[in-house]
């Protein structure tokens, strides 16, 4: 009940976050001109992204179309071949570990040492992303109680099952309180309960920080973010805010089947 | 100041990190116990021929001591003992990471890749004195019943840990090169095979420059009970320059993909 309350006070306060006017509300996230090869091969081509505190971004666009390798440029995972980023106004390229401290990142594969605990891994997220030490244990609780970890804090990882192990990825990405939160496809493999569960807590996230998801679930997108981007073969070919879309009364799936199937059978929408 | 103290911090929660998946396998403990098996049983048998010997060995004018009849053999085994055992423990080091997906753990944390190259170093290095202090404790056992050498089993034990270090400092270079933990456990014995090869060759050489290039060439002198200069900058320098290819190799990753 309280959790449904909680829902729905954070996508309102979502929603106005967008409505309202957005210059008092910081830029968390910008890049610029973000671009990236793999060899002779361009993966990400011009990627320009901008986003404020209480924004929720979803990420679209086909298998391949370069959405993983923006996550791990933004997360210092990977060295964009030409552009910059910038984190809470941190440069990425001149101040990493500062920029970093501010992003929590949940990649595809959740990385979960299977030897440790729930706990004992929490706990080195908590220490590697520098939170003090007197406050780790407030921490744990807090994103054990909202990723729904209670009694699983001695429990090996390993032996934990998939939506267990997805709920400890999304914990160790947030564990610090962070400013901007990076999922990649968060909601994959997990069964329709918990599915409904991660877009609250997307949502719930969202409402006070910045959250760039990728997901290859239109009505997901529909359902928990306040924008869209749609890329094709490495480029952005569609940006607008899910208020828009809803006031044009368009469907995101035409939008996507137009934007992202190729130009010699184009579908009429 | 302050940020000196966390950098400090964040290098050892990563060899905390890395003791704590070490000790929760099995390996480390069948490791350790074969170790301490295999090293007993050789302090037994110089002991054994120790004891045997002493009524000739009084007779000569200057007889070798009971330290040196036991230490210097001791730790010439444990020496290839090490050898032997590095590469099961440096393969999975960061080669194990990548497999599991977990370097992006890492890489994602507020932290440099020096932090996490010397904390996984610290991290085996605090395994591997456990080891040499469970080496160190069976000549000390002598103490029991005579007395001992000190220097010469400071000596040793001192060449051993240098010796370790770049044992696991070159380990951990080439599991940051692999992308498989058996590549990185194979490729590893092979280099140490190789450097131990060059010490056979520079034993009928003795002023070859293999000599200069061998690891075990240089534990010799701290083997013999002498610490050289030459011996220590070789050690310091094997371990330098390994930890920084591994952290720059590291850092490639990242413009590589």
């Amino acid at each position: 009940m309280t959790e449904q309350i909680a829902q729905t006070v954070s996508a309102a306060a979502a929603a106005t976050a967008v409505a309202t006017v957005p210059e008092a509300v910081p830029t968390t996230v910008s890049a610029r001109g973000l671009c990236r090869y793999f060899g002779a091969r361009a993966v990400v081509r011009d990627i320009n992204l901008e986003l404020r505190r209480g924004e929720i971004l979803g990420l679209l666009g086909p298998n391949g179309a370069g959405k993983t390798t923006i996550m791990r440029m933004l997360t210092d995972n990977l060295a964009p071949s030409a552009g910059t980023v910038e984190i809470c106004g941190i440069d990425m390229l001149d101040q990493p570990r500062k920029a970093k401290a501010h992003i929590g990142y949940l990649p595809e594969i959740p990385p979960l040492y299977r030897e440790l605990t729930v706990s004992e891994y929490l706990t080195l997220a908590a220490r590697l992303h520098g939170v003090e030490k007197r406050k780790i244990n407030a921490a744990m609780d807090e994103v054990m109680q909202r990723c729904r970890l209670d009694n699983t804090s001695d429990r090996l990882i390993g032996l934990l099952s998939k939506g267990y192990q997805q709920r400890v990825g999304i914990a160790q990405a947030i564990i610090h309180d962070p400013d901007v939160i990076i999922f990649d496809e968060p909601t994959v493999g997990l069964d329709p309960n918990q599915i409904r569960d991660t877009r609250a807590l997307i949502r719930e996230l969202g409402a006070r920080r910045s959250v760039i998801l990728s997901t290859h679930i239109l009505s997901e997108v529909e359902a928990v973010c306040t924008g869209v981007q749609i890329l094709h073969e490495g480029r952005l070919v569609f940006a607008e805010s899910i208020s828009g879309l809803k006031q044009k009364g368009a469907s995101l799936e035409e939008i996507f089947v137009r934007y992202t199937m190729n130009a010699e059978c184009p579908v009429s929408p | 100041m302050q940020n000196v103290q966390s950098v400090h911090d964040l290098m050892l929660t990563i060899a905390r990190k890395e003791l704590k998946i070490l000790f929760s396998s099995p390996l480390a403990w069948i490791t350790l116990a074969l170790v301490q098996c295999l090293l007993t049983w050789v302090f037994l048998t110089h002991l054994n021929i120790f004891l045997q010997a002493q009524p000739q060995l009084i007779k000569i004018a200057n007889p070798p001591g009971l330290s040196e009849m036991i230490i210097v053999p001791l730790f010439a085994m444990a020496a290839v003992v090490l050898l032997m055992i590095t590469p099961l423990l440096t393969a999975g080091l960061i080669a194990e990471e990548r497999r599991n997906h977990t370097l992006t753990f890492l890489v994602s944390a507020p932290i440099s890749v020096v932090d996490i190259v010397l904390g996984k170093f610290l991290g085996l290095m605090i395994f591997f004195s456990t080891v040499i202090a469970l080496a160190v404790a069976l000549p000390v056992s002598l103490l029991a019943g005579g007395s001992l050498d000190f220097g010469l089993l400071l000596g040793n034990a001192i060449g051993l840990f240098l010796l370790s270090a770049c044992f696991v400092s070159l380990g951990l270079y080439i599991s940051a090169m692999s992308a498989q933990p058996a590549t990185a456990g194979a490729g590893t014995i092979g280099i140490l095979l190789g450097l131990w090869l060059i010490d056979d060759m520079a034993d009928e050489d003795k002023f070859g420059i293999t000599r200069h290039f061998s690891l075990l060439a240089h534990y010799e002198g701290f083997n013999r009970g002498m610490i050289d200069t030459f011996d220590l900058a070789y050690f310091a320098l094997f371990v330098l320059l390994f930890l920084t290819l591994s952290a720059w190799r590291l850092d490639k990753e990242r413009i590589s993909g």
